[in-house]
């Protein structure tokens, strides 16, 4: 009963978003302000009932419901609980719900939090939002329907694959997907001022909180399934340019250009069709990555799907929004009147240059992802791109980026002079290059470390001298707390997560210098990696609750000292035939212990010892970049929007 | 600056931005493009010894020898098969759970003077049905196997199997897994 409910909960849906987004667009058409007064109602309709699908398909997972196929599919009554209900979204049908389902919150957001955009602009923005929706409860309904039963029902599940059981794993798609559907707001924002022929600064205002958001939600969406690569599958890499990474990366970089392109547009009206053409970029890149990885085209370890119908069905919607939102921009855009004029030195000038570069490196990345699918079906040749291409081929337009990142904030509007930033960053220089040589000094002829080493100095230590200058900390710094406190929190934000990149920056320079080897060791004997010494103490039988494992106990010593036990695991999993690799990582913070154990033969075991410095601060410094955007985003004048302000004001005068 | 030069100075840069973008991934392309060859590919036209390039095919059965290199690391020695040729490979390293004589596996590195395949990497999913999607297009090409038919026969058959008298179990589907 409640599986059918969910399915008749997704076809209300369906149908309140098809009249949310024939009253948004006609009634602001027409300008009858009691069909755009209904739009807002129907968001909350649609969020309710998408909602209560939601919901029934979980409660379907919770009590392991074998008449529902996707059930069948994709769980097992010993699972453990934490992974039943995540296991919701851990499959195809699943986890397209969920993508609705935030789209829904989304539009519920723009319902509930924008009544202080005008009536019209909120109207269409919650058309295009329920267009969207349209689009993809018709691909559910269609042809992936969740709440599909069987019968007669087995007697359990098949299990969920116990490579995505784990809590990493278990919080990256909602993460991923709040930044995906994130930018479906600002793609409708762009919609909607496309129509309306007109962008100012108010509306820059409104789509930067949406930007930010989606993009730190994002930030922390890739940051977890990376750190899950790196614990989880015991390669002891954390990034392998894999498509769906890059999937995932893609939207972040349109993104990131997105959040500083709206800045210019807030505060100086200009860079207007850009920015448009950027939120249009975003969000089609999100649905590029939906389509990526949804469509199963590319067969990489996350393809879950294999029936090309689904992937007609959203490459069909991918050309649809896209493919309308850019035609709409080729025959708007024109009517966008630029107003702010400033000179190529500028903070415009810094914002445009970093634009430029990350629609580059996205650029790159996206021809590298797509090139070897292309090569396959027009040339019918196989053909692979690594890391070695996007490395090479990226190092040149990172580099440049890094080096302006720290003197765009430090340059004023309009117009700037090189000289006095320069005076205000020599010491963030300084650092820079004192990490270069300090690297090449420690580690020898390593120059992509001590290059990461330097950006990583540099961009902290900018961020740094960022904020002592905003708050005069060494010209008058007795009053530094006092301006400190009055700074605008976007400042503090932007400080902290290009701050974050640094920290970022810091990690990946260090796994440059990560090293490992492999050893076949029997019980006692032991090998030594960058100083510490790993010995095999034995390997042994260990049962979990729906696996058994074999487990070895290594103990790591240095200097005759013991520092840690390690129990590096091979899982076998009976339900579905699979072994696992279980890593076992010690971490110090300044490094990652990190053991793998391999097969067993004469009497022994093969393990692959991995020594990572500084591994952590990646992830650790990704959390930095999104608190950056939240800190950002909590900035009074993002909560305070402009004519509601003008309005408090006039009253008060009153 | 008037509204006609600020969008050409626009378009100037996104130019330079869309350019620089351009000739980075093409000459980036032209050393790092990785190429998939099948054993007979191989045997048709050997690669250059320098350049890196994905091998795939079956696990031999009956090939994988397990031997511990001098100093102390873990070597495997097996054979990649499509049926036609057969190409002999090493790898020092860890081989991946799945990794099992019979089955599809890809692997990446560079084919020696001595025709020894020296792998750096040995794909095999975390899904034993698994069949890269390469291999069983290089399976199909060498006519051996139909996957419509079923599984792929047992490798150790392949050298001497009649190109038509592939068939097999009934196939328990393509799902990779993860």
């Amino acid at each position: 009963m409640i599986p059918e409910l969910g399915h008749f909960a997704l076809a209300l849906a369906l149908a309140l978003s098809l009249a949310q987004a024939a009253f948004g667009l006609w009634g602001a058409q027409r300008a009858q302000p009691r069909l755009m007064a209904a739009t807002a109602p129907l968001a909350a309709g649609t969020l309710i009932a998408v909602g209560a699908a939601f919901a029934s398909l979980m409660w379907s997972y919770a009590v392991n419901d074998t008449t529902v196929s996707a059930v069948v599919q994709n769980s097992h009554s010993a699972k453990p609980m934490l992974y039943k209900l995540t296991g919701t979204w851990g499959n195809h049908e699943g986890s397209m719900v969920l993508w609705v389902f935030i789209l829904a919150l989304c539009g519920g957001a723009v319902a509930g939090f924008g009544r202080r955009l005008p009536s019209t602009l909120q109207a269409r923005v919650l058309a295009v939002l329920a267009l969207v929706a349209v689009g993809f409860l018709a691909f559910i309904l269609g042809t992936s329907d969740p709440f599909e039963r069987v019968w007669p029902p087995p007697m359990d599940g098949q299990g969920l694959n116990p490579v995505l059981q784990d809590p990493g794993l278990a919080f990256h798609p909602p993460l991923l997907y709040l930044g995906y559907v994130g930018f479906s707001v600002t793609f409708a924002f762009a919609i909607a001022a496309l129509i309306e022929g007109r962008v100012d600064a108010a509306w820059g205002r409104w789509v930067r909180p949406w930007a930010l958001a989606a993009w730190s939600f994002l930030t922390l969406g890739i940051a977890l399934g990376s750190w899950w690569a790196y614990y989880e599958l015991g390669w002891g890499g954390y990034w392998f340019w894999d498509p769906v990474e890059n999937a995932s990366l893609l939207p972040w970089l349109a993104g990131c250009a997105l959040l500083h392109s709206a800045i210019v547009v807030e505060k100086r009206e200009a860079l207007k069709t850009w920015t448009v053409f950027l939120a249009l970029l975003a969000f089609g890149l999100s649905l590029l990555g939906t389509f990526l990885v949804r469509s199963g085209v590319l067969n990489s370890v996350h393809a879950f799907a294999n029936d090309p119908a689904r992937g007609v069905f959203i490459l069909a919607l991918l050309m649809l929004y896209v493919g309308g939102g850019f035609a709409l921009f080729a025959w708007r855009a024109a009517a966008m009147a630029p107003t702010g004029v400033f000179a190529p030195l500028s903070r415009e000038g810094a914002l445009v240059l970093n634009n430029l570069l990350l629609c580059s490196i996205a650029a790159v990345v996206l021809v590298g992802t797509l090139y070897p699918m292309f090569a396959d079906l027009i040339l019918k040749q196989k053909i692979s791109v690594g890391p070695p291409f996007f490395n090479s081929a990226l190092l040149p337009l990172a580099a440049p980026l890094i080096g302006a990142m720290s003197f765009g904030p430090m340059l004023p509007w309009k117009r700037a002079r090189l000289w006095p930033a320069l005076q205000r960053l020599w010491w963030a220089a300084l650092g820079g290059f004192a990490a270069l040589l300090l690297c090449l000094a420690l580690e020898g002829e390593r120059i992509g470390p001590a290059l990461g080493f330097a950006a990583a100095a540099w961009l902290i230590l900018g961020a740094a001298a960022d904020i002592a200058d905003r708050i005069a900390l060494f010209s008058r710094p007795r009053a530094a707390l006092a301006r400190a406190r009055g700074l605008p929190r976007a400042a503090w934000g932007g400080a902290i997560a290009h701050a974050g990149l640094g920290v970022t920056m810091l990690g990946l320079a260090g796994m440059g210098l990560a090293t490992d080897r492999l050893a076949l060791l029997k019980p006692g004997q032991s090998a030594s990696l960058a100083g510490y010494d790993y010995r095999l103490d034995g390997v042994g039988d260990v049962a979990g609750p729906n696996f058994s494992a074999r487990r070895a106990t290594v103990t790591v010593s240095r200097d005759g000292q013991t520092v840690t036990v390690m129990t590096p695991e091979r899982r076998s999993f009976p339900l579905s035939r699979m072994t696992t690799t279980e890593a076992a990582i010690h971490t110090t913070w300044l490094r990652d212990l990190y053991v793998v154990l391999g097969d067993e033969r004469d009497g022994g075991a093969v393990l692959r010892i991995h020594n990572n410095p500084l591994a952590p601060w990646i992830w650790f410094g990704a959390g930095i970049m999104a608190i950056g955007g939240g800190i950002s985003l909590s900035d009074r004048r993002i909560r305070v929007s402009a004519p509601a302000a003008k309005l408090a004001r006039g009253e008060a005068a009153a | 600056m008037t509204r006609k030069r600020r969008r050409l100075y626009l378009l100037l840069l996104c130019g330079l931005g869309l350019g620089s973008a351009t000739a980075l991934s093409l000459s980036a392309f032209q050393d790092n493009l990785v190429f998939f060859r099948s054993p007979s590919d191989i045997a048709r036209e050997a690669p250059a010894p320098d350049r890196a390039f994905r091998l795939g095919g079956l696990v031999e059965t009956g090939s994988v020898q397990r031997e511990t290199t001098p100093d102390g690391r873990p070597e495997a020695r097996f054979r990649v098969t499509d049926g036609h040729s057969t190409i002999p490979v090493t790898y020092v390293g860890v081989l991946p759970d799945l990794f099992r004589e019979g089955q599809g596996v890809v692997t990446l590195g560079k084919l020696g003077p001595d025709g020894v395949f020296h792998a750096t990497e040995v794909l095999a999913r975390h899904d034993e049905n698994y069949m890269p999607p390469e291999v069983a297009e290089a399976l199909k090409r060498s006519g051996h196997w139909n996957p419509d038919q079923g599984a792929p026969p047992p490798a150790a058959t392949w050298n001497t199997l009649e190109p038509t008298s592939a068939s097999g179990t009934a196939s328990p589907g393509g799902r990779s897994g993860s």
